[in-house]
């Protein structure tokens, strides 16, 4: 009897969570699945059209912009955020002086909100009041930089503040994974006189997997759900040039009432993530399998 | 002592809610978004004639059109519906009839003859299938050209140009003299309101209607079109660099600075004059349309009324609807509103300058236009502001622009 308990009470205190993982997460989406096959517009409705939204979806050139615009901004956002993050902590992994004040300094941007971020590189980058203009009284005349307003360019000012404000908390993961290798590995590293570099790029980075893991993971989602800080900086312009999906599915949601193509687009960005992430997940399964 | 006093407070308890219960106001609570110095005052006068007329006005107002009206929508579906909601006079609130979640007010509409004195386009969103759905409370122009005559003065310019032709001579001025021509916030809506002036300016009432409310192919393809459209681009090559996700308050600044020449805006940007201490034909001008024949845009906005069965709901509805349309209210309302009056039988002499000049030109029906939006789904309208705005940013053919904006319109 105390045994069955015992194996019960588990079950019952993670009963709340199950539940709404259950129907907020799983219910929330086979609804918007079932919901992108219709035909609804402000309401829900249940006249089955079938896959006529995703045809219109794929059809719609600013959508395609927007999966274009996802791919450079999730390449780039990730590996800058990696290859930035592991260097800032391996920097502070040299015993700094005031290692403390450059852990704050460096996670700091983190700890405000994508909205205000964005705020601040628009201004930062707005040609006639940012940066371009305070380096052109400062005298260098010829000096341009008007990303933000250039169609083709725009996308690449969002991926800038987004890493600004990103890499800090890949620094800090990072550092944490750092911290965590043993010390012999250094010291028998010294004795065979391996440089510093190498150990670094041979030896600890491999052994940071679970950690460079976890970050791939955090930064795939920060992509996919990207909405605020293209609000702020740039409302999807000039024109639509710098569109995520994000902000696509938002505008048809509400602004444009067509629940059905909005879900449908929610649909296909769910589809993007667990293409990333499923192998990523099912790879780490096999090798705790292959541990135990 | 303590006894009396407590008496004393029972007894003044019981006198004031004495009167409540023997009558009690109509209580009726608005959604709107009404929130900025200039639309608060505003509604503070709806408010005012409403409980003059003997109601109870409790204000819900939410920040941002979008999400007003979604807050509007959920409240409706969740069966906590306000008494009235605001939309703008456009198709927005069409899935709502259709799914029978709104009273009509066709009791007050029928005995206050709303047919005599509502502008068509007006009727024509607000009657559906003979039935009065919501109740118009003003009329905005999207499509003013608003000049800033310091600006003028300094380029050479004597008076607000009166053609499209007299417009582009008046922007290479501007130009020349080191202006920014036209002041530009490059955001879609922006970016479409423009459209919208060229489209009743150069297209004129036939094509506008073709485009809008047949959505036809051939007047889409035509070459009066494609010259709507070429003409709609030129004006591009006037803005400044910066203007790219600028705010239409902050271009409006650079009216009244007279950093700018000419700004394309709705007549909410009188709102920013005044705050300017600025004056219509004084500090700044204000162009409806060129020729005797330009046309009124018509947008705005309506209280549409959720279905209740409740009487006591049904009569603070009903007091709603003619509160609002009511002469005198529409007069101060759109005074402090900056739009016009949804009649034209009113007194306007109290009005601005801008505001007498849209009425007269209001007044003769074949001028009057619905906006865009007015004739087709907010999603047609979406698409079609991508197409035009990036045709605004980018260099695209005008051919492709054209299959792009059928293809925007289409079902």
């Amino acid at each position: 009897m105390k045994a069955l308990l015992r194996r019960v009470t588990p079950w019952t205190a993670l009963l709340p969570l199950a539940i709404t993982v259950l129907v907020g997460y799983f219910g929330a989406a086979l609804w918007s699945l079932f919901i992108s096959m219709t035909s609804s517009r402000t309401f829900p409705s249940t006249n089955f059209v079938g896959l006529e939204q995703y045809e219109r979806l794929f059809d719609n050139e600013r959508w395609q912009l927007a999966l274009h615009n996802l791919a450079i901004y999730g390449l780039l956002f990730i590996v800058a955020c990696m290859v930035i993050g592991f260097l800032l902590a391996v920097f502070i992994d040299q015993k700094v002086r005031g290692e403390g004040l450059l852990r704050v300094a460096f996670l700091y941007p983190y700890a405000m909100s994508f909205v205000a971020t964005g705020l601040v590189w628009q201004w930062v980058l707005n040609p006639d009041s940012g940066l371009q203009n305070a380096m052109q009284h400062l005298g260098w005349k010829d000096f341009t930089f008007d990303w933000i307003i250039d169609q083709d360019m725009a996308i690449y000012t969002i991926v800038i503040a987004s890493v600004w404000q990103a890499s800090g908390l890949v620094m800090a993961l990072m550092l944490a994974g750092l911290r965590s290798i043993d010390e012999e590995i250094w010291k028998a590293a010294r004795l065979d006189g391996v440089p510093v570099w190498r150990v670094y790029l041979s030896i600890v980075l491999p052994m940071l997997g679970a950690t460079l893991a976890t970050v791939f993971v955090l930064l795939s989602t920060a992509v996919v759900k990207a909405f605020d800080v293209v609000i702020a900086m740039t409302q999807g312009g000039p024109g639509t040039a710098s569109d995520l999906p994000a902000k696509f599915i938002m505008d048809h949601l509400f602004g444009r009432a067509n629940l059905g193509l909005a879900s449908a687009g929610a649909m296909v960005l769910l589809l993007t993530v667990l293409i990333i992430v499923a192998p990523l997940l099912y790879a780490r399964s096999r090798r705790k399998e292959a541990r135990t | 002592m303590r006894f009396k006093t407590l008496a004393l407070v029972a007894a003044l308890f019981a006198a004031a809610s004495a009167p409540a219960q023997t009558k009690a106001p109509l209580k009726a609570e608005v959604i709107h978004w009404w929130t900025s110095g200039g639309e608060s005052a505003a509604v503070k006068t709806l408010a005012d004639a409403y409980r003059a007329a003997g109601g109870e006005w409790q204000d819900t107002a939410i920040a941002l059109g979008e999400q007003a009206r979604s807050v509007a929508i959920n409240r409706i579906v969740g069966g906590k519906a306000p008494t009235a909601a605001q939309f703008n006079t456009t198709k927005q609130f069409y899935d709502i009839v259709d799914q029978g979640l709104l009273n009509n007010v066709d009791e007050v509409a029928i005995r206050d003859g709303w047919d005599k004195f509502l502008p068509e386009v007006v009727l024509n969103v607000i009657r559906i299938k003979g039935h009065y759905y919501a109740a118009p409370v003003n009329i905005h122009m999207p499509a003013w050209a608003w000049t800033s005559k310091a600006a003028f003065r300094r380029a050479g310019i004597k008076d607000d140009p009166k053609t499209m032709d007299e417009l582009f001579a008046a922007l290479d001025k501007l130009k020349a003299a080191g202006l920014v021509p036209l002041a530009h916030g490059g955001q879609g809506w922006q970016d479409n309101t423009v459209f919208t002036f060229v489209l009743s300016n150069v297209g004129g009432r036939d094509l506008y209607l073709k485009v809008f409310k047949d959505r036809d192919p051939a007047a889409i393809k035509s070459d009066a079109f494609k010259n709507v459209l070429l003409t709609f681009k030129r004006l591009h090559n006037y803005v400044d660099k910066g203007s790219p996700g600028r705010n239409w308050n902050d271009a409006t600044a650079m009216i009244i600075t007279g950093r700018a020449g000419i700004q394309i805006m709705g007549d909410w940007a009188k709102g920013e004059f005044s705050l300017a201490k600025q004056e219509a034909g004084k500090d700044y001008g204000c162009i409806a349309g060129f020729g005797p024949k330009s046309l009124y845009v018509i947008q705005g906005d309506v209280m549409v009324f959720p279905r209740s069965n409740d009487p006591k709901v049904v009569a603070a509805q009903k007091l709603l609807a003619k509160v609002i349309t009511d002469p005198v209210t529409q007069v101060a309302f759109n005074e402090k509103k900056g739009s016009v009056p949804i009649r034209t039988d009113v007194d306007a002499s109290k009005m601005d300058m801008c505001a007498q000049m849209g009425l007269a030109i209001l007044k003769d029906k074949s001028r009057q236009i619905g906006n865009g939006e007015s004739y087709i789904a907010p999603d047609q309208n979406g698409a079609l502001q991508d197409v035009i705005s990036n045709y605004w940013n980018r260099d695209i053919p005008v051919e492709k622009v054209q299959r792009d904006v059928l293809a925007a319109l289409r079902d």
